[in-house]
Order: structure tokens, then sequence, then C-alpha cells
């Protein structure tokens, strides 16, 4: 289990102080496959790299199944280390080394014999998929096979926890799903932890099943991933789930009177709801945007709806769409001139 | 300029043919010799330094003390700003030391290492300082120690910039050795000066520096060759 507790990071420049990290406390539990997901320079990065002690937290703590790290010696330090690798978006292969010699590097550091350690980074090539590489130098691999050997190479001292600095983020989105499903292979035959250091909604989607929102350096929102997609609560997750809200094509127009319903995992967003509404209640609602995604049975998303008339009319329809009992929809009422705060 | 004329004439080239038959084949073995014996020597002791002024760095993988870098680094600058021909005078007392005596060929392998050491530990400061550092982050982030990090993820990273490096060492060398040939030294340097110049042959002085020239093409283009051949970079 990793946890962090008060956890703050500042950078000294020479334009003063950075906080890139803001009283972050998380708690990661073993075997889970854990997003934290931001836009560029929420402190993704610092917060990844703090877990492994590579940066020095200026505040708080991180507990590695119950250990504070940053009591530790150095040399207790690379012993953690090698229970708590890494993957990079750069990959970050020896470049003038074969991919074997790249996947033997860890073991070679921790004092494993030779034999032993071409052994065990020749497995590795096969569980990654690429035992016919082992000779080939990085520059003769693609992308997505070059991760695989860096991937190889993180398992190579059997760690307890795998960290994916954008792991993914370098690769077409074929090849990010692969690397993405190898992840959680790996996590189901082996019982890794893994954090998923991520600006993509899709890959947390893809293989998390929790994750934390980032912003600015503090943790916005965290839970399981259904749910933060289901109901976004922070403004920064809805801008992440929902991009084109945070792009202001959801402006409502200046006065308009607009409904926002929220698909909460609503079954039957099949159902024609305009339509109906229409037929039963003589308003004509347009759809001024949508963004709804299906997961398996379930429906989520935003719609925005504008009603035509006035102040009754509008009350009618959010009567009309609060009634609707098997479908579960929030209705947040904006009058042209507010964004909808959304809570 | 008479003089000049009057050194290619027929008589005299047939002179300086004889001379380039009769006493290059010893100068060449000569400056060779001086040139890889220093080269060797430089190497031996700027390649540990040099990789003592990245890993010692404040920001490197093992600082040290910063007193001790920044008289590291005034050392080195001291010598290699120091003309070479005065620095050869001035290492008499410690060529006599190693060697005994201060005249002769052997005798000016010393100035040229003192000369090159702190040359080649500046070109293996800036070969290392070359390798990414987020690959240098990532063997720290696999929880290697210092020397692990220099030794099997700085130096192999290095390599084909070193052997670069190396080469561009060994023919500034070799241009050295023409200038301590002039005093005491063998090799084509001192067949240029003393035969060449001294005694008016300039055919002799002219064919010294040919071969001169085509020495250095030679090791440049084997550095060059070596360098691409070593770097797995490259897709081949
Ligand atoms: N070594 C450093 N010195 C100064 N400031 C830094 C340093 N490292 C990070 N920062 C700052 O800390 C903040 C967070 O950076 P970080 O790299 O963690 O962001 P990130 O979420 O990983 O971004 P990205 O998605 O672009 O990788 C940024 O404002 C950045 O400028
Ligand atoms: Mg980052």
């Amino acid at each position: 289990m990793i946890e962090l507790r008060n956890l703050s990071k500042s950078f000294i420049t020479p334009d003063g102080a950075v906080d890139a990290l803001k009283h972050v406390n998380l708690t990661i539990r073993d075997g889970d496959i854990y997003g934290i997901i931001g836009m560029s320079g929420a402190g993704k990065s610092t917060l990844v790299r703090c877990i492994n002690m590579l940066e020095r937290p200026t505040e708080g703590t991180v507990l590695l199944n119950g250990q504070d790290l940053g009591v530790l010696s150095d040399k207790e330090l690379r012993d953690v280390r090698r229970k708590v690798t890494m993957i990079f978006q750069g990959f970050n292969l020896l470049m003038q080394r074969t991919c074997l010699k790249n996947v033997m590097l860890p073991l070679r550091f921790s004092g494993t014999p030779k034999e032993e350690a071409e052994q065990r980074a020749l497995e590795l090539l096969k569980t990654v998929g690429l035992p016919d590489k082992a000779n080939m130098y990085p520059a003769q691999l693609s992308g997505g096979q070059q991760q695989r050997v860096a991937i190889a190479r993180a398992l190579a001292t059997s760690p307890e926890v795998l960290l994916c600095d954008e792991a993914t983020s370098a690769l077409d989105p074929k090849t990010t799903h692969q690397i993405l499903e190898l992840i959680r292979t790996i996590n189901r035959d082996t019982g890794i932890t893994v954090i998923v250091i991520t600006h993509q909604m899709s890959v947390v989607q893809e293989i998390c099943g929790r994750v934390a929102i980032l912003e600015n350096g503090t943790v916005v929102e965290e839970g399981d991933v259904t749910r933060v997609f289901s109901n976004p609560q922070a403004q920064a997750t809805r801008n992440l789930v929902y991009p084109e809200m945070a792009q202001g094509s959801l402006q409502p127009a200046p006065g308009g009177q607009q409904v926002r319903l929220s698909f909460n995992g609503a079954s039957a967003a099949s159902e024609p709801l305009i339509a109906r509404m229409a037929m039963e209640c003589g308003i004509a609602a347009s759809v001024h945007t949508a963004s709804i995604r299906s997961v398996g049975e379930h429906v989520y998303g935003y719609m925005l709806l504008e009603i035509p008339g006035g102040p009754d009319e509008l009350a009618k329809a959010v009567n009309y769409l609060k009634a609707m009992k098997d479908v579960s929809v929030r209705v947040e009422v904006s009058y042209g001139d507010t964004g909808g705060d959304g809570q | 300029m008479n003089q000049f004329a009057n050194a290619f004439t027929g008589e005299k080239l047939q002179e300086a043919w004889e001379i380039f038959l009769r006493d290059f084949p010893f100068a060449l073995w000569e400056t060779v010799y001086v040139t890889v014996l220093a080269t060797f020597f430089a190497i031996v002791i700027g390649l540990p330094l040099g990789m003592l002024l990245v890993a010692g760095d404040e920001h490197g993988v093992r600082p040290m003390p910063r007193l001790l870098m920044r008289a590291i680094n005034v050392i080195i600058n001291l010598l290699r700003s120091v003309p070479f021909l005065i620095l050869i005078v001035m290492v008499i007392p410690l060529t006599r030391l190693i060697v005994g005596t201060s005249v002769g060929t052997t005798a000016s392998v010393v100035p040229l290492v003192v000369a090159a050491f702190p040359f080649v530990a500046r070109l293996v400061e800036g070969s290392l300082r070359g390798v990414n550092p987020n690959i240098i982050e990532t063997a720290q982030s696999m929880g290697a120690k210092p020397g692990q990090i220099l030794f099997h993820v700085m130096l192999p990273e290095s390599v084909p910039a070193l052997i670069s490096n190396f080469t561009l060492a060994i023919t500034t060398i070799m241009g050295y050795t023409a200038m301590s040939g002039a005093i005491g030294g063998g090799g084509l340097g001192k067949i240029a000066i003393m035969i060449g110049y001294n005694r008016y042959k300039y055919a002799v002085l002219y064919l010294a520096v040919i071969v001169l020239v085509i020495l250095v093409q030679v090791f440049q283009t084997v550095g060059s060759r070596l360098a691409a051949m070593s770097d797995k970079r490259l897709k081949r």
C-alpha cells in the first residue's frame, strides 16, 4: 500500500518558489491500477517522482507498506527503488546497449550474477512479446517495442509497484491500447500495483480502477473510475471528461434559458426524451450541445437543452424532466448568463 | 625570395628526395610513437579526471566538495592557457624526474602529456555531459549506485562521442609533436625545422608538412570510421 500524507513539493527557481504539489493525500491499495490525471503542469510527474524519492518532498510523507521513505538512507532507498520501478514517456533505454543488456541492467545493479540475469532478461522479453529482439539495439525497434523493452526492464527486479509516467503518450492509439493491455495482463498475473500518470482520459478509462484528478498541485477529486466518469464533481474533472465544455461551446446563448441534464448512469437514454417532452408538455426543446458516452448498459454525460418561451415553460420542462423516474437525471438551470456552476 | 625559389631546383629536389628516403621512415615512426604514447597517457589521466568533473559536479551523480571541484577546474584552465613552448620549459624538472633527461624523443612525451591531459579531461567532460539526463535518472530510479551509473550507463552511452573526441585529441597532439620536435624531440617536426628551415632546404620542409597532413588525415579517417561504427543509434 502506498500512502501519501500531506505531501507538498516546492521548487525554488530564480523567479520564486513554484508549488508543484500542495498537501496531497492519497491511498493506493495493493494490486490496484491507479490513475493520476491532470493537465500539463498539474504536478503529475512531480507526484510520481516523489513516490520513489527521485524528488524529495518539501513536506509530508510517502509511506510504502507503512514505511516512511523520507527517512531512509541512500542504500535503503536503492533497495526500495528495486521494488518501485518506473517507465517513462521517452522509454529511456540505453541506446548503445542491446535490448537484452538493457533488461539485464537493473539486475546487474543489484548484483545478480550474469548468467542468472541473462536468463531472467530473456524470460521477461518473452513476457512482453519480444523474444526475438534480444540482440537488437533500441534504435532498430519501433516506439511500442521500445516501451515493451522498458517494461521488461522495469519488471526485472520483481517490483511491487510500477510507476508509469505518460508511458503511452508518445504512441499511437493502437500501440497505446496494446501497451495498456500488456500492463493490465502483468497486473493481473503478478498482482503488481500500477500507478498510471496520464493526461488522457481514455487511458484511465481503459485500465484504471481508481483515479485521482490533479489540478495545480492539488487532488481535486478521487474515486472509482466509473463513479468519477459518471458523475464528475470538480470542474477540472469535467473539463477532462467533457472537453467540449471546457472549450466554451456549452455557454448558453445570452437571454436564452437552458437546462442541463446529467446522465448519471441512466439506462434508458435511448428513450426519445426530447420528443416525449414535446408531445406531453408541448415544449419543443432543442439540443444545444450533448456530450454523451455509454459505458456498458449505462449512459453518462451531459445534454444542454434550450427551452423556448418564458419562465413558465422553463418550470414546466424542469418539472417534467425531474419527474422522469426511470431516467436518472440531474437538472441544472442557467438563465443565460452563467455557465452553470454545476454542483 | 631568390633563396626560396632556389630551393626547388632539380638538384635541390633530388637532394630532398634522398633525405626523404633516408630520414623520413624513422622520423615518421618517431612522430607516431610520441603521438600515440602521449595520447595514451593523456587519456589515462584525462579520462578519470573528466569523469570526476562530471560526477563530482554539484548536480552530478556523486557531488564532491565544491572547493575541490573549483580547484580542479582552475588547475585545468591554467594548464590549458600556458603556451606549449613555455610549458615544455616549465616541466623540464618533471621530465628529468620521470625520464632521467629532458632532451630526446621519449623526454618530449612528458610535456605533451602535461599539455594534453587537461584538454582530454575537458573533451571527456563534454562527452559525458552529452548523455541524455533522462537515462541517468532512469538508472537512479532503478536503484543504481553513483559508480554503477558512471560505468554502466554514462561511459557506454558516450562511447561514440569519446572515440571522436579521442581522435580530435590524437590529431591535436600530433600537431604538438612537431613543436616539441623543434626543441630536442625527434620526428617529422624536427626534420622540418632542423633540415628544412635551418638549412634552407625548403623542399624538405614541405615534404615533412605533407607527410604530417597525410598522417593527420589517416588518424582522423580511422577515428571517424570507428566512432560511426560504434554508434548503435544509427539504424543499420
Ligand atoms: N525541477 C523543477 N524546477 C522548477 N520547477 C519545476 C521543476 N519540476 C517541475 N516544476 C514545476 O512544477 C509544476 C509541475 O510540473 P510537473 O512536471 O509535475 O507537471 P506534469 O503534470 O507532469 O506536466 P506534464 O503533463 O506536462 O508532464 C510545473 O509548474 C513545473 O514548471
Ligand atoms: Mg509530466
